[in-house]
């Protein structure tokens, strides 16, 4: 233990010290505010003259502004939080001669990983944190809407979704950074992973699909070839982080989402009237929905994290 | 370590794919000792100390440190060495201060202790004046003497010294082995030194080993080995003739 709270106590100051977060959180903060008050106008026009509906505070994480939502932004920019506090954790150290150092102090050798990735899921979480308050704050100046309890859980939830999506790239680019010695090869790493997960895979995943369990194939009853397409698509881009993170966060926010799938794209006023004729779903029930999607997610953070911890154990220390 | 020796290898090995950096290596050093440990560049005197913390696997043969095994109990190994690596870094960011203090974190120091702590192992290597100062913009004799500061600050029993005068001007060269001869004596650290600056090695060493090709060709005391390769002729020998004597022969 006391090995790990030296390195995270370090860690923790090196992040908050540095430009890099600076610049980091600098952006974050600024496109929260931007697409929360694009959120928050749009709702309040068309909310205008109806009566407030349920959960409307939860609609300004999940509403499309001019260009995206929040739930949006981070799913897509997240990824990129975690490559930047992760991509060069071990190799700096080893580039300066400082990782030896470290290393002949009697401390464990994974005690070095460990603090360095939880002071970088920490940093992640106060990011997260303010992110959400800052759209909250908005909020309740744009709409005068205050968040009911079951809400406040939802965003918690949220919350903890999101750190564990944002935190399966900080330990994919700590790997990274244990593997390559030279920085820019794992920064480069982590970026073309990133972009491969989060764009191919999905654009992969029709063609594969199509090639698998065609849907309009000759002689099969088509509807069951539908299907079965469907279905291939969707465990093919169930490999995709984002995909996982997206269904995830999308129905933690969205009562009115039943399964994962959005079938349908619907506008505020289509999911008011919506409501109108249809129940919430309970919080634990969207739990129940979503948890599969959480289970995998963490799972992918800890296989990244026993790579990692195999490797350093594993490697010669000269630098 | 019921014979006296801190430091006892035993046929130690350390193969790469392509070459053996270290070849049946079996040496010992004496508590209280300074021992000088020469060779040229490429030798393996590195590797060995590598090998010594548990920082890399020996592909054969063993060792011990203070009757300890440097693999099993590398934790135990590295409470009592200090270690100072060839071409030691910092945190260019941090100052002579702080740098120490993250070194007494992971060593577990009590928080209240270690400032006091921390100003005498800066008086001690004389960077009292400068431990304000970004150690980014050290020279590099300050960096090692800073380096010196941060072994000295887990009161270390042994201290592997890793080429400490490289690169240092003659004057910081000779005061920093002025600064090892002091420790060695005043408390008693026994010190496994690597250097080039064969005169300053002489001076301070009670016996050097010479290594050449992962094998150490002679170890001894500097008289021992002068008798060994000249006889006795009355003559007095310098360490740096008797390694180029060895260095030619190896
Ligand atoms: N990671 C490595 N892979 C292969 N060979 C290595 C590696 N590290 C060191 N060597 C080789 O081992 C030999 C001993 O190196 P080293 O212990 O650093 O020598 P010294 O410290 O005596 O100058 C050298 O010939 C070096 O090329
Ligand atoms: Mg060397």
């Amino acid at each position: 233990m006391q090995g790990i709270s030296a390195v995270y106590r370090k860690e923790m100051a090196d992040h908050f010290s540095s430009f890099r977060f600076v610049i980091l959180f600098a952006l974050i903060a600024m496109v929260s505010v931007i697409t929360s008050y694009m959120a928050g106008i749009t709702l309040k026009e068309s909310l205008e003259g109806v009566a407030k509906p349920q959960f409307v505070f939860l609609m300004l994480f999940n509403t499309t502004g001019a260009m995206f939502s929040m739930v949006q932004f981070v799913a897509f920019f997240g990824p990129l939080i975690g490559i930047v506090l992760g991509f060069d954790t071990i190799n700096r150290e080893r580039a300066e001669g400082t990782l030896i150092k470290i290393l002949t102090q009697p401390i464990f050798r994974d005690a070095v990983i460990n603090g360095k990735f939880l002071a970088g899921v920490t940093t992640i979480t106060i990011m997260l944190v303010s992110i959400v308050l800052i759209i909250s704050g908005l909020g309740l100046i744009l709409l005068g809407v205050v968040p009911g309890a079951e809400e406040i859980w939802r965003l918690l939830l949220y919350i903890v979704i999101s750190v564990f999506y944002i935190s399966f790239w900080l330990g994919l680019s700590i790997l990274f950074s244990i593997f390559f010695r030279s920085i820019a090869t794992s920064a480069l790493a982590s970026v073309a992973l990133w972009i491969f997960l989060s764009f191919f895979v999905s654009l992969g995943a029709s063609v594969l699909a199509d090639m698998v369990a065609p849907a309009n194939a000759p002689g099969v009853d088509s509807t069951e070839a539908i299907v079965k397409n469907i279905r291939v698509k969707e465990g093919i881009s169930l490999s995709s982080p984002m995909s996982l993170y997206t269904k995830a966060s999308a129905t933690v926010i969205d009562p009115m989402r039943k399964t994962t799938e959005a079938l349908v794209l619907m506008g505020p006023m289509e999911k008011i009237s919506a409501g109108r004729f249809q129940n919430p779903l309970p919080i634990g029930q969207s739990v129940l929905v979503v948890y599969p999607y959480i289970i995998v997610l963490i799972a992918l953070t800890l296989v990244c994290f026993a790579i990692s911890y195999l490797v350093f154990m594993l490697q010669e220390i000269r630098t | 370590m019921e014979n006296g020796n801190v430091i006892e290898t035993f046929d130690l090995t350390k193969r790469y794919p392509r070459q053996t950096a270290v070849n049946g290596l079996s040496f010992s050093v004496k508590e209280g000792e300074i021992f000088g440990f020469l060779g040229p560049n490429g030798a393996g005197k590195s590797t060995t100390l590598l090998m010594l913390l548990g920082l890399s696997e020996p592909s054969g043969g063993s060792a011990l440190v203070c009757g300890l095994d440097p693999i099993r109990q590398a934790r135990e190994v590295k409470k009592i060495v200090g270690y100072l690596p060839e071409n030691v870094g910092f945190y260019g960011d941090l100052d002579a201060v702080e740098s120490l203090r993250y070194i007494a974190d992971l060593n577990g120091m009590d928080r209240d202790a270690t400032s006091e702590k921390i100003s005498e192992a800066l008086e001690t290597v004389g960077l009292t004046n400068e431990k304000r100062k970004k150690v980014g913009a050290y020279s590099r004799g300050m960096k090692q003497r800073l380096g010196m500061a941060e072994v000295l600050l887990k009161d270390p029993k042994v201290m592997f010294l890793d080429e400490p005068t490289l690169g240092l001007d003659p004057d910081g060269a000779a005061r920093l082995i002025d600064l090892i001869k002091t420790l060695n004596r005043e408390r008693n650290i026994t010190v496994l030194l690597s250097s080039h600056h064969l005169t300053q090695v002489q001076k301070i060493s009670h016996r050097v080993g010479i290594m050449i090709k992962g094998e150490m060709v002679a170890e001894g005391s500097i008289d021992a080995l002068a008798q060994e390769k000249f006889g006795v002729d009355g003559k007095e020998y310098s360490l740096e003739e008797i390694y180029m004597k060895y260095f030619q022969e190896g």
